[in-house]
């Protein structure tokens, strides 16, 4: 097993190409794996010595988070808590204080887990990833690095480099709720992401759900947004809200719950995380 | 009863110092199991059984072997068959025939490294014949379930069992006609529970390092709750003598019961001895819950009828335990343990002995109660409702008290029951007020407690200090406990005294610690122990006096002349004595050996209120108050901590701890991710209140308080949530989908 810290992404890119590599950032899943034996990398490529991987910028009308942001960090970034506090949410409810100084959410994105806190809030907030490879780069959606469990549209020697999100638009929130029994250090059962903008009058212009946790990967029902645009988000809406979001989930029994349990959970969450973001949208 | 255990004014006893390994365990020097290393130690790792129950045909070891850097396989063919009373454990140890649960040993390697060792267990091929499996304990008792030994034929039974089957034993409890008190009641509740398995969810895995030379001689460090058990496994599965094999405890980084036996000790002697090194074996988390451990998981039937004014007039309990693999799922405890709170006239148990496909069940803090309790405490919980009576009144009315005939047989001595309820019907909790969606639960639980056999040995040091050997692994404090005991006895500073777990070489047998014993039995040997040597010591000041030995008392940390008539001479302190000590008689110690009897029964009351997420049946623990009775509290901190710890763990159980097995019969939560033990934001200060009812059996009246803090939670959370949701849960845990599901049906009418 060879270890190696490029110091570009181009090199990186170039090493990720070799068979066996993997990307290490904050390691909190790639270590976990290796120790279980799941996986045994020969190379692997450290991100956290490349110039910018470990910064949030900010530009005109975005966000930047390099690929080895740990959590942490994005708590105490204040412009973007401030625009988009439902990532913030999802990320902080990974891991523990020890966790979080290590774990990034482009790592979270690229473990692919159906299960990921920062995936369902980072897609709502309109969230791309800027994915680099040997041909160059690209810009794609959050929700389409995730094609199963475990699994990515990253091809061989592509790695995620940064997210990037844009500026929210006036009277924009967003919150992220998740289903899990333990209080901390536990794995959503069910979770729902949601970002929502609305206008002068309270009126719900703009909505993006996204469903972790109740399928193979996130689950962004288009029914489920329509069930708050034009409306004030009233209990009517929300409950359409609540039903659009059990109807679109498909999630399997396991040892984390029922199926029908989360189908039921999911459409809680979906509300109660509205409610919020909705608070949030008037600047409560 | 001493004289003086009621009216004693303790001088020491009862204070709060610091613990003597404190220092240690908070700046991360003390060494654990896995501390240890020799030079030139090779890394032991063992194969286990990915199938529920299969039969071994063959095992090729030959490719392993030839591995470089491998040094040693062992199979079950290194620890051969012998009539010596052990079968269970060595089938348990190394799979023989079959494999009886995912997770079962069936060969071990030595290597130079933990790479070729892991290596070397891929190139073991074993042939598996996978035969059906049962791993729900209802299900292992239908006539059409696979019977994993054929020698199990139902013991106690009537007629006698004539074919073979998973279930081991039926044991009978009581007194009385529970038919009869049936009919004399107004009301009668009857239900149907199920609790799943729990494991003990100790941090530290099991870890050794053993060591046996050319000359069979052998050494063996380990992390375990009794040291000279390991040692009689240990010699016994490899064929060694007793003394050849020297046993030393680490500290221990939490056992709760499940390390009072072995897994991998006599694997590891086996695997040194074979290889000529020292062979280090280490469990991974993985390992520890396929492998070790759990509970029992229950099935239980109670059926309990009362007076309009509160008058129990008919107790019935059925339990259907299983225990893993092999027999011993404690089924008879159980049974023994449900009705113990109460004072009943007509009262009957059964309990059911079963094997399954699980491993192997291992103690686990009142092993057997918390099931029993839970079922029994909510039908009364259920009648108390029904009766329109306040639960703790109606747990008053029927409590046992001294002079009762209790249902497993023994009439109780003085014991603490009323006490522990009347303290908490006292206490501000109880009146607190709630909010909708909130609710309130009470339980009370017993349990037994042991004593067994002790050697202590309480050396006195030229300089006046005193170093006290114990048997016992100390698992909650208690060499501050025994630290204080002698303190108290000798009339010397807390400081002056250091306690050792001492190995298996340097005393005598020691049980396990085990039975919530340690305090009360090895407390007891101390205290003979100082005894012991406070009467060298007068002795040896009566002969520099010139007077006789009877004319001596030691009174505060000296030896005087029981009065003036004895005659007129300056104190000699225990400091004093010592330094003459080399022209008075030479060293002088203290010892006691005994078998303790008389451990007092304990018994302990908890109050819970909580919130119920209506929507996604997430339970909050909002309070909790325990109160228990310690006869004596040593060193309280010890006893809260005890208090608190055992209400958390039961807390855990009640809402999410489970082994959760597939179809495939293979556990599929085996790390503490998804085997889901409270972490600190999950729970509230859980508020303590010791009662101090003396026991009789003791010198300063203490009995064991480690186990029965896991009892009574189970129940009362379950209480609790019935008063906030009106729905009674008769499946625990009662995790989110269960109690969604019952909230459900309830709304649903069904």
């Amino acid at each position: 097993m060879r270890f190696e810290s490029p110091s570009t992404v181009a090199a990186a890119a170039a090493l990720l190409a070799e068979p066996g590599a993997r990307a290490l950032a904050g390691g909190s899943d790639l270590l976990v794996q290796m120790k279980s034996g799941m996986v045994q990398p020969a190379v692997i490529v450290d991100l956290k010595r490349i110039a910018g991987l470990g910064e949030i910028r900010e530009t005109p009308d975005a966000f930047i988070i390099g690929a080895a942001v740990p959590g942490a960090a994005l708590r105490e970034a204040k412009a973007l808590r401030k625009a988009w506090p439902g990532l913030v949410d999802g990320s902080k409810l990974i891991g523990s204080t020890q966790i979080q100084g290590r774990a990034t959410v482009a790592g979270n994105l690229c473990n692919a887990s159906p299960a990921a806190d920062s995936v369902p809030a980072m897609a709502a907030c309109g969230a791309m990833a800027v994915v680099t490879g040997p041909n160059g780069s690209r810009t794609v959606p959050v929700e389409d690095i995730p094609v199963g469990p475990g699994r990515t549209s990253l091809a061989k020697g592509e790695l995620v480099e940064a997210i990037r999100l844009p500026k929210p638009p006036p009277r924009t929130g967003s919150a992220y709720l998740r289903f899990t029994p333990r209080t901390e250090m536990d794995i959503a059962v069910a979770s729902v992401g949601i970002a929502l903008s609305l206008d002068a009058d309270g009126t719900v212009t703009a909505a993006k759900v996204v469903l972790g946790a109740v399928g193979p990967k996130v689950i962004i029902p288009e029914a489920a947004a329509r069930a708050l645009i034009g409306t004030r988000a009233d209990a009517a809406a929300l409950d359409a809200l609540a039903a659009a979001c059990s109807a679109a989930a498909t999630p399997i029994d396991d040892k984390r719950g029922t199926k029908e349990f989360r189908i039921r959970v999911v459409g809680v969450l979906a509300r109660r995380a509205a409610e919020k973001a909705i608070e949030r949208a008037k600047g409560k | 009863m001493p004289k003086d255990i009621a009216t004693r004014t303790f001088k020491q006893v009862g204070t709060r110092p610091l613990r003597p390994d404190g220092i240690e365990k908070v700046t991360g020097r003390a060494r654990f199991g896995a501390d240890f290393s020799m030079p030139g130690m090779l890394t032991g790792r063992i194969l286990r059984s990915p199938h529920a129950h299969a039969r071994i045909l063959k095992i090729d070891t030959s490719a392993a072997e030839a591995l470089p850097g491998v040094k040693a396989v062992v199979t079950a063919r290194d620890f051969p068959e012998t009539d010596d009373g052990l079968h269970d454990i060595r089938m348990n140890v190394m799979a023989r025939e079959k494999a009886l649960y995912d997770g079962h040993a069936v060969a071990a390697v030595a290597a130079v490294s933990p790479a070729v060792a892991k290596e070397a267990l891929k190139l073991i091929r074993v042939d598996y014949e996978v035969l059906p499996h049962v791993t729900d304990v209802d299900e292992a008792m239908k006539p059409s379930a696979p019977v994993l030994h054929q020698h199990i034929f139902t013991a106690n039974e009537s007629p006698a069992a004539k074919r073979p089957s998973n279930v081991a034993g039926k044991y009978e409890f009581g007194h009385g006609d529970p038919e009869a008190g049936f009919r004399k009641a107004d009301h009668v509740i009857a239900r149907s529970f199920k609790v799943e398995a729990a494991h003990q969810g100790y941090i530290e895995p099991h870890a050794c390092v053993a060591n046996v030379t050319a000359d069979g001689q052998g050494d063996l460090w380990c992390c375990t709750q009794g040291h000279f058990m390991v040692r009689a496994i240990s010699a016994g599965l490899n064929g060694m003598d007793l003394s050849k094999l020297r046993v030393t405890a680490s500290e221990i980084g939490g056992g709760f019961g499940g390390k009072t036996t072995v897994y991998i000790e006599p694997v590891a002697v086996a695997l040194s001895r074979k290889a000529g090194k020292p062979v280090k074996i280490v469990m991974t988390r993985d390992e520890v819950f396929r492998a070790t451990g759990p509970t029992h998981s229950a099935s239980i039937d109670v059926k309990i009828g009362a007076t309009k004014d509160g008058r129990i007039t008919g107790a019935f309990a059925e339990l259907r335990y299983q225990g893993g693999a092999f027999p011993g799922s404690l089924a008879d405890m159980g049974a023994m343990a449900a009705f113990a709170c109460y004072d009943l006239e007509n009262v009957r148990t059964i309990g059911w002995d079963v094997v399954t496909n699980r491993p192997k069940l291992a103690a686990y803090r009142a092993p057997s109660a918390p099931a029993i309790c839970f079922a029994v405490e909510s039908v009364i919980d259920e009648l108390a409702r029904t009766i329109g009576m306040d639960p703790i009144d109606f747990r008053l009315k029927n409590a046992a008290r001294e002079g009762t005939l209790s249902s497993y047989g023994p009439t109780y001595q003085a014991i603490g029951l009323e006490a522990t309820l009347r303290a908490l019907k006292a206490h501000p909790h109880y009146k607190a007020p709630l909010k909708p969606g909130q609710g309130r639960g009470v339980a009370c639980g017993f349990w037994f407690n042991f004593g067994g056999q002790t050697c202590v040995s309480l050396n006195i040091g030229l300089d006046g200090t005193v170093a006290l050997s114990v048997g016992t692994p100390d698992i909650g404090g208690s060499r501050a406990s025994m630290s204080l005991m002698v303190a108290e006895e000798l009339g010397i500073p807390y400081e002056k005294v250091r306690c050792i777990i001492a190995d298996t070489a340097s005393l005598g047998y020691n049980d396990v610690t085990d039975g919530s014993r340690v305090t009360f039995s090895t407390g007891l040997a101390t205290i003979q122990a100082a005894r012991n040597a406070i009467k060298v010591m007068c002795a040896r000041a009566a002969a520099t006096w010139g007077i006789p030995e009877d004319a001596v008392e030691w009174v505060d940390g000296h030896a005087r002349p029981t009065g003036p008539n004895a005659g007129n001479f300056e104190p000699l302190s225990l400091a004093d004595i010592a330094a003459q000590s080399h022209q008075t008689g030479g060293p002088i110690a203290g010892h006691c050996e005994v078998t303790a009897e008389g451990a007092g029964v304990s018994f302990g009351a908890h109050l819970a209120d909580v919130e119920v997420d209506r929507e996604t049946g997430a339970v909050k623990v909002l309070r909790y108050t325990v109160a228990q009775d310690a006869g004596k509290a040593v060193h309280p901190a010890y006893v809260e901590g005890q208090y608190q710890g055992g209400a958390v763990q039961g807390i855990g159980w009640a809402l999410n701890e489970e082994y959760i097995y597939g179809h495939d019969g293979r556990l599929q939560n085996a790390g503490f991710l998804d085997y889901r033990i409270p972490v600190c934001s999950d729970l509230p200060m859980i508020d303590t209140l010791i009662l101090e009812i003396p026991n009789p059996g003791h010198p300063y009246g203490v009995r064991g308080v480690g186990e029965t803090p896991i009892v009574p939670p189970m129940a009362t959370i379950g209480n609790a949530i019935a008063a906030a949701t009106g729905v009674r849960m008769t499946h625990a845990p009662m995790s989110p989908p269960r109690i969604l599901k019952a909230l459900t049906e309830n709304q649903a009418g069904t």
